[in-house]
């Protein structure tokens, strides 16, 4: 990855990073770029949107102090995206649980939403928590699609964050995953940069750097020099100029999609987007059964249970991504968390009868030039054979290499002797590592309810009660 | 004339501020900032006369939203900054902003108000730091507040705290300013009178309703110190320059940027978000391992150009003693590139 970066920087052109595409790519994303206010935590000043790049659309807010037209703005924001995040509501699939004795039904596809940068996101996280506590009725009434709207961009901000997840999807973060530039991660967050390292080279992104930003921050010259005097004036070319503004980056995060779409997926990607969908099932069934809004803040209970299931995400994430991409495992390599060798003795039939039962146990010889960093007594993996564990039972460095003795369980089908291919043979070159994709249980956590006094005890009640 | 106002030329002194003494520690191995800042230099005029502009203006309507936050705050004799302070507070008096030849009387007016304890909040303040073996002036934006027998730091800020919380780049950049005005006012009057505990006032989710939060700027204060006790004696080196050496605006392209090659830079991407000459630099370094990023840098062994990095990598190069295990690292990369691609 670091040579890769040097590499970009000598050749003048951003350099791959993996051999695979590792997110899902919607047939048809939405594409939401948004623009803030300078100052204020969230005030929206534009946004530009739709699901195809022929037909942008643009709401704007021209007097960002008002408070109604920043309601209208967001009424607007939700008749726009709403239905399409409501459109795959519709066909379901039966998936099997609790080991194929049930089913539970899931939407046979999900919403994909794309912003530029992870400040975008952020930005939609804001939008959420300012408009879905919005009452219907009361002194400052919305429209009933607000604090829907509030839940949904909570809901897709809740999701980014979860590793792995393409629900809502951010340019920078995703170009970011499969090119390296020839400069800083910081200069990367500049969306425009980063696109032209990849499409047009070093000097592009030079260039791209002073151009239109890609929000949600505008740039404090245009704030000054242009937008302060067509507010102050409420300018009827306001609409025209944040346009202008938005419709190069409009035009890159296309690109970009089109770019990502064009590398062949990785083997998990599928996996992670089935996790998505059920998500999203999850989310539409709790709009209709109850519909609250999310809280301000998630519990004791909760916020432990969010926690470890965004730990186990990012575990899973990032062995998949591994399993997926040799170029990705190149990373774990150099680093001795995996290793690349040839089989040079295979006992394919060995038997271990010291136990109550004799089990088959094959023992394999793998000798390597990279570096091993494992002690025996270590459980590996080779991603050719993800369901077959081998155990490490010697390490011997030698002059040329280092030969290490493994033992493999699981994987071999149920008899005494081992399906055929299921055991590596000698000459075979063959990859193992420490990185596994088992199965992680969770842990139990407590009912709200009980939560220990150390954590706060059991919540209190109470009626969320808007805040302007 | 001194070798520092020669070194500035005929433009005005540019006072140093919490800001550029936060960026300066930020990258204390810099000489080049260290000189141009001892001596006052215009940075953004000159990183623009050199033709290497930087993005460092405020959005009018980010001044304006912060202005209108404090003249509320400070409005009808500090009402509503008392109720958010949340205690009885005493009088309040603002020293006001003046011309550079007053400095030194307002400083020694500052000095009295602060000596006297009086309970109270203490508007504008001047305060003096010694940094790189020079004392600066620092105009903080800020209040003292005299509760008791300690000084607390109120600093008022315009980025919004939502649900108790806030962008982390904005406290930190507050906590590290607050730790300079902590700094100097210990200095001023000893450790055991200034609280470690500064103030931080912000409007509250998305309304304009002010919030009170307690900082511990303990780390940010070590921090300084450590960074501050670094910085090489800027006055030794300014007195080892060339006399010919000047950044004197009205020069001819050419000799601004020779005068500044004179000066031994240490570039990081960081600086692009606090160094005016950001720009110069980041060019100046262009084809050296350090434009990728410290950690970069450091994955690629802390080998200097990409060149040499890429010779080792290829073998083309046969590393010397020192890089006999970084290039190991990189053979087996660009191995493992190879193969996978």
């Amino acid at each position: 990855m670091a040579l890769a970066r040097a590499q970009a920087l000598a050749a003048g052109r951003a350099q791959p990073i993996t051999t695979v595409r590792h997110l899902h790519i919607h047939d048809r994303p939405l594409v939401l770029i948004p623009l803030a206010m300078a100052g204020e935590a969230t005030a929206p000043l534009a946004a530009l949107l739709g699901d195809d790049v022929a037909r942008p659309r643009l709401l704007v807010v021209s007097q960002p102090r008002n408070r109604d037209e920043r309601f209208a703005f967001f009424a607007g924001l939700a008749d726009a995206v709403v239905p399409y995040l409501d459109s795959f509501a519709g066909a379901t699939e039966a998936v099997p649980v609790d080991r194929g004795r049930d089913v539970r039904h899931r939407f046979v596809d999900a919403p994909q939403v794309w912003v530029p940068n992870p400040g975008g996101a952020d930005f939609l996280r804001l939008l959420g928590r300012s408009t879905r506590f919005r009452r219907t009725d009361g002194d400052h009434p919305v429209p009933a699609s607000v604090p829907r709207l509030g839940q949904w961009l909570t809901f897709l901000a809740s999701s980014a964050e979860v590793p792995g997840s393409s629900l809502l999807v951010n340019a920078v973060q995703a170009l970011g995953l499969h090119w390296a530039t020839g400069q800083s991660a910081a200069e990367d967050a500049h969306f425009g940069s980063l696109f032209a390292w990849i499409t047009d080279g070093a000097r592009a992104a030079r260039e791209a750097e002073n151009g239109p930003v890609a929000g949600p921050a505008t740039d404090p010259a245009f704030d000054n020099e242009i937008l302060a005097p067509l507010i102050a004036e409420s300018s009827p070319a306001l609409p025209g100029v944040l346009r202008e503004l938005l419709m190069p980056t409009w035009e890159r995060m296309w690109k970009s999609i089109a770019l990502l779409r064009e590398l062949p997926e990785g083997a998990r990607v599928g996996s992670r987007w089935d996790s998505d969908r059920d998500a999203y099932s999850a989310f539409v069934e709790h709009l209709i059964e109850e519909g609250t809004p999310q809280p301000r803040r998630d519990g004791a209970v909760a916020a432990a249970a969010r926690l470890q299931r965004l730990e186990n995400a990012a575990a899973r994430y990032a062995v998949q991504r591994a399993f997926d991409d040799p170029l990705v495992m190149a990373e774990h390599r150099l680093s001795g968390a995996a290793f690349g060798g040839v089989v040079t003795l295979a006992k394919a039939d060995r038997i271990d009868d010291s136990g109550k039962r004799p089990v088959l146990r094959p023992r394999i010889m793998v000798a390597t030039t990279e570096t091993v960093r494992v002690e025996p007594g270590a459980a590996l993996t080779s991603p050719a054979r993800p369901s077959q564990k081998a155990k490490v039972i010697s390490v011997t460095p030698g002059p040329t290499g280092t030969d290490v003795v493994l033992e493999l369980s699981g994987g071999m089908g149920r008899k005494l002797v081992a399906e055929p291919g299921s055991v590596p043979e000698v000459g075979e070159p063959i990859l193992l590592t420490t990185l596994s994709e088992a199965y992680r249980p969770g842990a139990a956590f407590p009912d709200p309810a009980e939560t220990p006094w150390t954590h706060g005890g059991p919540p209190a009640h109470h009626e969320d009660v808007p805040i302007a | 004339m001194n070798q520092v106002d020669r070194l500035r030329g005929s433009a005005p002194v540019k006072r140093h501020n919490a800001r550029t003494v936060a960026a300066l520690t930020g990258n204390p191995g810099c000489t080049r900032r260290a000189v141009l800042d001892a001596a006052g230099v215009d940075k953004v005029r000159l990183a623009e006369r050199i033709g290497f502009p930087g993005a460092f203006g405020q959005s009018r309507f980010a001044l304006a939203r912060g202005n209108a936050f404090e003249a509320m705050l400070k409005a009808d004799d500090c009402a509503l900054l008392r109720s958010t302070l949340g205690a009885y507070v005493g009088g309040y008096e603002d020293l006001g902003a003046d011309e550079d030849d007053t400095l030194s009387a307002r400083h020694s007016r500052t000095r009295a108000l602060l000596a006297s304890s009086t309970e109270g909040l203490l508007d504008h303040p001047l305060l003096t730091l010694d940094v790189a073996g020079q004392t600066v002036f620092l105009e903080p934006d800020l209040i003292a507040y005299q509760n008791g027998s300690q000084l607390q730091v109120v600093e008022i800020k315009s980025f919004a705290i939502i649900d108790g919380q806030a962008d982390g780049t904005a406290v930190s950049a507050a906590a590290v300013q607050a730790a300079v005005y902590v700094l100097a006012l210990r200095r001023l009057l000893g450790d055991d009178k200034v609280s470690h505990e500064v103030v931080l006032v912000c409007p509250e989710n998305f309304s304009m309703q002010p919030v009170a939060v307690v900082l511990d700027v303990r780390k940010q204060l070590s921090t300084l110190r450590r960074q501050l006790s670094r910085l090489a004696s800027v006055s030794a080196l300014i007195s080892s320059l060339p006399e010919s050496l000047s950044f004197d605006l009205a020069q001819p392209v050419p000799a601004l940027v020779s005068s500044l090659d004179a000066l031994t830079a240490r570039y990081a991407p960081e600086c692009l978000s606090t160094c005016e000459m950001s720009v110069f630099c980041r060019d100046e370094s262009g084809g050296r391992t350090e434009v990728l990023g410290r950690p970069v840098r450091e994955a690629l062994g802390g080998i200097e150009t990409v060149d040499e990095v890429l010779a080792l990598a290829s073998g083309a190069r046969e590393p010397e003693p020192a890089q006999v295990e970084a290039a190991a690292l990189l053979r087996a990369a660009q191995r493992l590139r190879d193969e996978a691609l």
